[in-house]
This record gives structure tokens, C-alpha cells and sequence, in this order.
């Protein structure tokens, strides 16, 4: 979904850029919030690891709205059902099932696909709501913050990161804070981004999930680089890998207790090291110039 | 036979550091690999593959527009918002529900299943291993986790090992459900940050939320020891059993660089202190 987007006076030009990573624990969080307040306003950041959404412990964001968001899930009226079995029969993902004269629905297995519902002659299927877990919003200083939290025991997170995603201002800069791993909720994360941040560090671990995360941002042809954290530990084959793979490495950090120490009380790399906000500044602007 | 998965909510907390090791210490036991979508156990425990198998996932379904007669009754079923205006489905977007298929009056919708990855069965210097490989971008990793784990149940059987130690992906979601689901035990590895910290509440509530017994280690607790006393408070008050925690060491790096399980690198502090969690899991599952 590549839009028209255009120069504003802020000399900043708005553009979704995700950030995501295959391995977990690499940094991606850290990147995103740090490129989000070092970037003078016109911002959202989108955190869409709606498993484990950590973003807002370091945005210290005022809430100012909050929404359950559900999906829907068939409800059956028995004095309508004539228990034909045509539900079941449509459904993939046996959550209708119709056993003689019983129906049994197992609303946490529903993709909500309604196909219960259009397949039923005798209109005996309604809707009823699946909690996936909450939205919420607010603002961190001028950045627009927005995430999603699924709600524990709830197995599809897509749903909700694509209603994250629906938050996204063409007229900002969106940073999208993805989950780990390389399968449907990252893509999803991902999709329709102008730019991936591959966050990583260099260990076989790093490297070989990495080498992953780059095969899922290619299928999606999103140009893409890469920011390598605790640069300093391991070995370098994430360099020479990014060399002979023509990834542009937009930035690398070495390790540093300091830094580490900070996260774990939430506070940003920024604020420990004011001088990183000009480096993720140049980060930004390499971005500019990759997309284009 | 009892089976131990390993989560942690948020990941790079170390899981499948300690899982290698794990493998190192554990007699008797099957290792089975749950993360199949970023899955890095095989590069410490180089496995020797003896069998393997595709994976066959869900279903995605493919217009044939020499058919198709443009009418467009699977635009307005589609709750996915799958097919473009000139009836190409996006195999991305498409959820394989199948109701395009049925009600297609040309009967145009081919709806075949997809080989979503690989899974295989394997020797290792530690004992059999049970792992998979999801396709890059693709979906139903939790039905490949319930897969590995059966797979790794009946190895068990066959074999007699009385013990299942499974490397969890991270996250709360659907894969995760699927590598914990019916498990004898959890072991949640976290750190002591503001991050871990709130990941363990919701990693361990989903445990909860599944009835499973619940463990749980701080890795690195010597990066902020007032934050790892926080996580020892966290899990006194919601019945999580603290079974250890492990120093901050740069040799776990090195360990890993080197293609090896930290106890078996180095008998440094940090294997002194993965033994000791091993010893009380061990007497964990025995109770």
C-alpha cells in the first residue's frame, strides 16, 4: 500500500517504519522508543507486540483511551437450529460442531470467518463477541502512543495488532514496535511498512534468526536495514553477512552496563546518553534517503 | 513421564541457553525444540537428522481466473479483506477459512493444503531431539508445536526416557498455549528488568490460567538485585516456586559462539548455578 506521501514544513517525511528483529531480547523496544523521542514530534509509536507489549514502561504516556476490542463468534438459537450440520461441515477450525441433536461451539478456536453464519438456512447463527484484550491510547509529550494488550489466555494476536495498525496517521511518522519471531503475527506487524529496522546482535543466535527476519521482510519487499546492538560481544558474522548480503547496517551500539542497568529500570538509552539522540536522528535520515 | 516446557514471556531472556544446558544435565529425557519459527536450539546441540517430515498447515485458497467469472460473491464473504479487486487471494491475508471455496458458484477456488515447514526427528551428542522448521512468513506454528511435542511424547514412549524438556517460543500467544498446554511443569527463565518483570506476570498468568505448576529463574540477577528481589516478591505472592538465579557472564556469550551449552564450556558460576536450578527442578518433578 505504498501512498503519496510528501515533504512537510517539519522537514520530516512521514513514513511507517517497523522495527522487529526474529530473535527476541535484541533490543527492539529500545530501538523504537529511542528513535520515536529523539525524532522532534510529528510521531506515533504503534506498539504491536500485543503479547508482551513493553514499549509503554519507558513512554511513562498519559492513557487517555481505552477500548476492549473483541471479534465475532457465533451464537446458536436452539429453537432455530434443525441441526443440519452444514456449520460444522464449513468450518476449518472446529469451533461448530453439531453432534445429533446437540451444538457444541468452541468460541477460543472461531477465526471469525462467519461462514457459520452464511451458511445457515434457517438463520439460527448470530453474533456474540470474543474479548482478544484492550487498545489503549495516549500521548507521551508529542508522540502519539498506541498499543495493544491481548488478554491473557487468548491465542490469535493478529487480530488485534491489525487493529493497532488501523491507528497508523499517513501524515506521521509511524514506528512500529513488531514481535519476535519470523511467523504470522510479525508479518502482520510488518506489512505495508515503507521501511523494517532489523534489530540484532552478533551471536549465532542473532545471526541465524536474523537471517530469517530479513527472508520474511524480502517476501513482503520491504527495503530494510540493520541496527546491531551490543555490537561488541560475539563474533562479526552478522557484519559479514549484512556485507555479502547488501544490508545496509544503519547503526551499531556497543555493550554497556550502563545502558543496561537503565533498562531495567525503565529508563531510556537517551536520557543516560543524551548524544545517541543525533545518532538515531542519522538514523532516520539514512532511512530517508533508502526509501527514496 | 513428566514434561518440562521453558518459557519467558519476553524473549532473549536466555531460554534456550539454559535449555541446552538442561540437555547437558538431564538423563533419561527427549529435547524437543517448540520455537519453530525462530528456532536456535540446534545450533548448540547439533542435531544428526535421522528422519523427517513436511509439515502440512493450513489451507489457502487460489482463484483460477480462467474460471472465475468476476462476480464477485467472495469480495463480499471475505472477512479478511484476502482478494484484490482483480481476484488475486493475498496468500498472507488469506485466513484458509474456506468460505470463498464453498460459496463460489464456479466452483473457481482451489483450497489445497500448504507445506508450512519442516519437522525432524534427530540424535545429539545429549540424546534424542524432536525440532521443526516453519516456513519463513508462515502461519499454524502452533499446530506444528502440538506436533513436535507429540512427536517427542512418542519417542519418549518408545525409548523409555521418563523425561520431556521443551524450548518454548516467547510471547503468551498461540504458540505458546500450544507448547505448554497439558505440560507437567513450566519454568519461566526472566530477568530483572522493568520488562521481564511484566512479561513473568503474564507469561505466569497464562500458566496459571492452564493449571500448570509454574518455576521460574532470573537470568542475569546481578544486573539489578533490587529488581530481582522484586521478581522473587512477584513470585512468593502467586505461587510460582523460585527454583535459581543465574550471574550475569559474558562466557554464556562466549559458550554460545563457541557451539557449546554453558556447562559444558566452562564450570564457571553461572554452570554452578544452572546445576543447582537442574537439581531443583529435577526434585520438582519428582514430587
Amino acid at each position: 500500500m505504498p501512498q503519496v506521501r510528501g515533504r512537510h514544513d517539519t522537514g520530516i517525511d512521514p513514513m511507517v517504519i517497523c522495527i522487529a528483529s526474529g530473535k527476541g531480547g535484541t533490543g527492539k523496544t529500545t530501538i523504537a522508543t529511542n528513535l520515536a523521542v529523539s525524532l522532534d514530534g510529528n510521531v506515533q509509536l504503534l506498539d504491536c507486540d500485543v503479547e508482551e507489549p513493553n514499549a509503554h514502561l519507558f513512554m511513562k504516556h498519559e492513557l487517555n483511551h481505552t477500548e476492549k476490542v473483541t471479534t465475532p463468534v457465533p451464537k446458536v438459537d436452539l429453537d432455530k437450529c434443525d441441526f443440519c450440520g452444514e456449520c460444522g461441515e464449513i468450518c476449518q477450525f472446529s469451533a461448530i460442531n453439531v453432534i445429533g441433536e446437540n451444538i457444541l461451539t468452541f468460541p477460543e478456536l472461531c477465526h471469525s470467518c462467519k461462514g457459520c453464519m452464511m451458511v445457515c438456512l434457517r438463520e439460527a447463527i448470530s453474533e456474540t463477541g470474543r474479548e482478544l484484550g484492550v487498545l489503549e491510547t495516549g500521548w507521551s509529550g508529542r508522540i502519539e502512543f498506541v498499543h495493544g494488550r491481548l488478554r491473557v489466555g487468548e491465542a490469535m494476536s493478529p487480530p488485534l495488532i491489525n487493529r493497532v495498525k488501523e491507528h497508523i496517521n499517513p501524515e506521521k511518522i509511524a514506528i512500529i514496535d513488531a514481535p519476535p519471531g519470523t511467523s504470522c503475527p510479525v508479518v502482520v506487524a510488518m506489512k505495508g511498512s515503507d521501511f523494517a529496522i532489523l534489530v540484532t546482535e552478533p551471536t549465532p543466535f542473532g545471526l541465524h534468526d536474523l537471517k530469517l527476519a530479513v527472508g520474511a521482510v524480502r517476501t513482503l519487499e520491504i527495503p530494510l536495514g540493520i541496527i546491531i546492538n551490543r555490537c561488541d560481544v560475539g563474533d562479526d558474522r552478522v557484519a559479514t553477512y549484512a556485507g555479502e548480503e547488501d544490508i545496509p547496517i544503519l547503526m551499531q551500539i556497543p555493550d554497556d552496563r550502563k545502558i543496561a542497568e537503565a533498562y531495567s529500570r525503565g529508563i531510556m538509552m537517551v536520557d543516560v546518553q543524551p548524544e545517541m539522540k543525533d545518532r538515531f536522528r542519522t538514523v532516520y535520515e539514512s532511512i530517508t534517503e533508502l526509501v527514496e | 513421564m513428566k514434561e518440562l516446557t521453558i518459557i519467558s514471556g519476553k524473549g532473549g531472556t536466555g531460554k534456550t541457553s539454559v535449555v541446552a544446558s538442561f540437555a547437558a544435565l538431564a538423563q533419561n529425557k527427549v529435547v524437543a525444540d517448540a520455537d519453530v519459527d525462530a528456532a536456535d536450539l540446534h545450533l548448540i546441540l547439533a542435531p544428526d537428522i535421522k528422519h523427517q517430515e513436511d509439515f502440512k498447515g493450513g489451507r489457502t485458497a487460489r482463484i483460477d481466473l480462467e474460471i472465475c467469472t468476476e462476480c464477485g460473491d467472495c469480495l463480499e464473504r471475505c472477512q479478511f479483506n484476502a482478494i484484490s479487486l482483480d481476484f488475486i487471494v493475498d496468500k498472507i491475508d488469506c485466513e484458509g477459512c474456506g468460505v470463498c471455496v464453498h460459496f463460489c458458484p464456479m466452483e473457481a477456488i482451489d483450497f489445497s493444503r500448504n507445506i508450512c515447514g519442516k519437522w525432524y526427528i534427530s540424535e545429539t551428542r545429549f540424546g534424542p531431539m524432536v525440532h521443526a522448521k516453519l516456513g519463513i512468513a508462515e502461519e499454524n506454528s502452533g499446530m506444528l508445536v502440538s506436533l513436535v511435542r507429540n512427536q517427542a511424547k512418542v519417542m519418549a514412549e518408545e525409548r523409555g526416557l521418563d523425561t520431556i524438556i521443551v524450548d518454548g517460543p516467547p510471547g503468551i500467544g498461540c504458540p505458546v498455549i500450544a507448547s505448554i498446554a497439558g505440560a507437567g511443569a513450566v519454568l519461566i527463565v526472566t530477568e530483572p528488568t522493568l520488562s521481564g518483570l511484566h512479561d513473568l506476570g503474564r507469561a505466569g498468568g497464562l500458566a496459571a490460567h492452564f493449571k500448570i505448576p509454574t518455576l521460574a529463574c532470573v537470568n542475569k540477577y546481578d544486573l539489578n538485585e533490587e529488581m530481582s528481589d522484586r521478581v522473587a516478591d512477584y513470585c512468593a505472592r502467586n505461587h510460582i516456586e523460585l527454583v535459581g538465579s543465574i550471574p550475569y557472564d559474558t562466557a554464556v556469550t562466549h559458550a554460545m559462539v563457541a557451539g557449546k551449552s554453558i556447562v559444558e564450556f566452562s564450570d564457571g558460576k553461572v554452570s554452578d548455578a544452572i546445576k543447582m536450578i537442574w537439581h531443583n527442578i529435577e526434585d520438582f518433578l519428582k514430587s
